[in-house]
């Protein structure tokens, strides 16, 4: 028997930033509308709205994703992160400090998805991912240091119209120095080659 | 953008019996590109059946000795699995080469494989295009063809196809595994994508109502030294202008095998068999190497604003092999 015709629109739940809503979507609505303009979420910004800024960031199971191209109604049952979820109460996320702290923006637009884009990137090469900068990929050879090459390769999801992406790049170094202090044990995060 | 209804997968039948329930409907993976065609008019499902959460997530070795991709897999953990960069490194660097973080974390390899032409024609809905519209015309044949086609293309169409993934799949003899409703097939990734001639909105072999479910990697190891170059007009998150999939396998001095396969040239990922017979039996230097890239371009026909190509990818092809001879002598 076939399924009956679905309509173009689902209840859903969204699971955002530990709160669950749920809400009757459009199908063609995506995850960053459903933040902004359903949930009041506003952290999350509309770029380009096609995939090519990344000004929308925000983690899907822990993982970066654009929510421009993500269907909302497609989003039920992951766990969803946006920027306003990374602070612990009133203390902000080492990478939300690392960007004020050194100036890793200018007018701000671009900087929710930097932050969350860099909070996911710093955990991937944690996670001994390798990037195209990268010279030795063979698993044997372990992460490569973090080297502001490695960091430029790994954020160029993320425009910055104003160009401040000299700062952004000390920003990311010093969110993933702080993170790799916090964590002894994770396989080497140096953020410098070691002086020859 | 059109209203469409959406289901979800569970099961390989379940999504073949989804997709077969009625006109129009769409596979839906990561979305990445897909969505943004819906956005821009160019696809107009009237359903989508979402199979991203279908259980064909991993990467597994066969009892041959080569691997199994899930289609579901994204491109992220295509690229970081360890024995895609032991075994067949240049395919993770032709991952890691293509989008961004964001986007290869969404991406499916099986969505990957159908993406669609970046040809600025194909996606601009008030233009002739036929690729999308069969019988209009293609304007990029006189007008911005700057990144398009100098191998295989015809009078219709002269689009390059953009994926980098399938570029190094092409060069490891990779094989798309996938189901219907009457039963499983296999289709060598050299004879899914088929020749524009007068039919480029035809662009795959894939069987209508087909499901991707995974590619094979047969056993290769060549693939152990082989490398992926992307050149672009910037040094990240671009498409690629030209690009080489390569691997070699010298001693001696002497080329014993080779593998070569081109990107951002054709239609569809290109197997430069004339090159690898030049190679074959030949002495790893640069003389031979130009030798083996002119074999390949002497078929290149370009247009009067991409002739360019032809050097360009004749240097990268002689760049990577020398590269990799380099490797190989240490």
């Amino acid at each position: 028997m076939a399924p009956a015709p679905s309509p173009a629109y689902s209840s859903v739940t969204l699971d955002v930033n530990g709160d669950k809503h749920t809400l009757t979507v459009d199908h063609r609505t995506t995850l960053l509308d459903a933040l902004r303009e359903r949930l009041d979420l506003t952290g999350t910004k509309k770029g380009c709205d096609q995939g090519q800024c990344g000004a929308c960031t925000v983690l899907l199971d822990g993982h970066r994703a654009v929510a421009c191209l993500q269907l909302a109604v497609a989003a039920e049952g992951r766990a969803i992160t946006t920027v306003e979820g990374l602070a612990d109460g009133e203390r902000l996320h080492p990478a939300q400090q690392a960007f004020l702290d050194l100036d890793g923006y200018q007018c701000g637009y671009c900087t929710p998805g930097q932050i969350c884009s860099a909070v996911a990137m710093i955990e991937e090469h944690a996670a001994g991912w390798p990037s195209a900068v990268t010279d030795d990929i063979r698993p044997e050879a372990g992460p490569p240091p973090l080297t502001a090459d490695e960091i430029r390769e790994r954020m160029s999801g993320n425009l910055c119209r104003c160009g401040a992406y000299v700062s952004i790049v000390r920003a990311v170094a010093r969110a993933a120095a702080v993170r790799a202090e916090s964590t002894p044990t994770t396989v080497s995060t140096r953020t410098e080659r070691a002086p020859a | 953008m059109k209203e469409f209804a959406y289901q979800r997968a569970f099961d390989v039948p379940g999504a073949l019996a989804l997709l077969d329930a009625g006109s129009d409907a769409r596979f839906l993976g990561g979305g990445t590109n897909l969505v943004d065609l819906m956005k821009a008019g160019v696809e107009r499902p009237a359903r989508l059946v979402d199979v991203r959460g279908l259980p064909l997530n991993r990467v597994e070795p066969t009892a041959d000795g080569g691997l199994r991709i899930g289609a579901t897999v994204t491109n992220s953990d295509l690229a970081a699995h360890p024995e895609v960069r032991r075994r067949y490194p240049a395919l993770a660097q032709a991952v890691l080469a293509g989008a961004s973080g964001q986007l290869r974390n969404m991406a499916t390899v099986g969505g990957n494989l159908l993406q669609r032409t970046r040809c600025g024609y194909f996606t601009d809905v008030t233009r002739p295009c036929n690729k999308r519209v069969p019988g209009s015309g293609c304007p990029a044949v006189e007008g911005e063809h700057r990144n398009h086609a100098i191998l295989g293309a015809s009078g219709h169409c002269v689009a390059v196809h953009p994926s980098d993934m399938a570029v190094a799949l092409t060069a490891f003899d990779a094989v798309v595994s996938y189901e219907t409703a009457d039963g499983p097939g296999e289709l060598p990734l050299t004879e899914f994508y088929v020749p524009v001639g007068d039919t480029p909105h035809r662009e795959t072999s894939l069987p209508r109502g087909a499901l991707i479910t995974g590619v094979i990697l047969p056993p290769a190891p060549v693939a152990a030294r082989s490398r992926y170059r992307k050149v672009r007009e910037r040094a990240s998150y671009a498409f690629a202008i030209g690009s080489v999939a390569a691997a070699l396998d010298v001693e001696g001095g002497v080329v014993r095998e080779a593998r070569l396969a081109l990107g951002a040239v054709a239609s569809r990922p290109w197997r430069a068999r004339a090159a690898e017979r030049a190679l074959t039996g030949a002495r790893a230097d640069g003389e031979a190497f130009a030798a083996a890239a002119d074999a390949e371009l002497a078929a290149a026909n370009p247009l009067p604003r991409n002739a360019y190509k032809v050097a360009l990818t004749r240097n990268l092809m002689v760049a990577v092999l020398t590269g990799l001879a380099e490797e190989a002598a240490r």
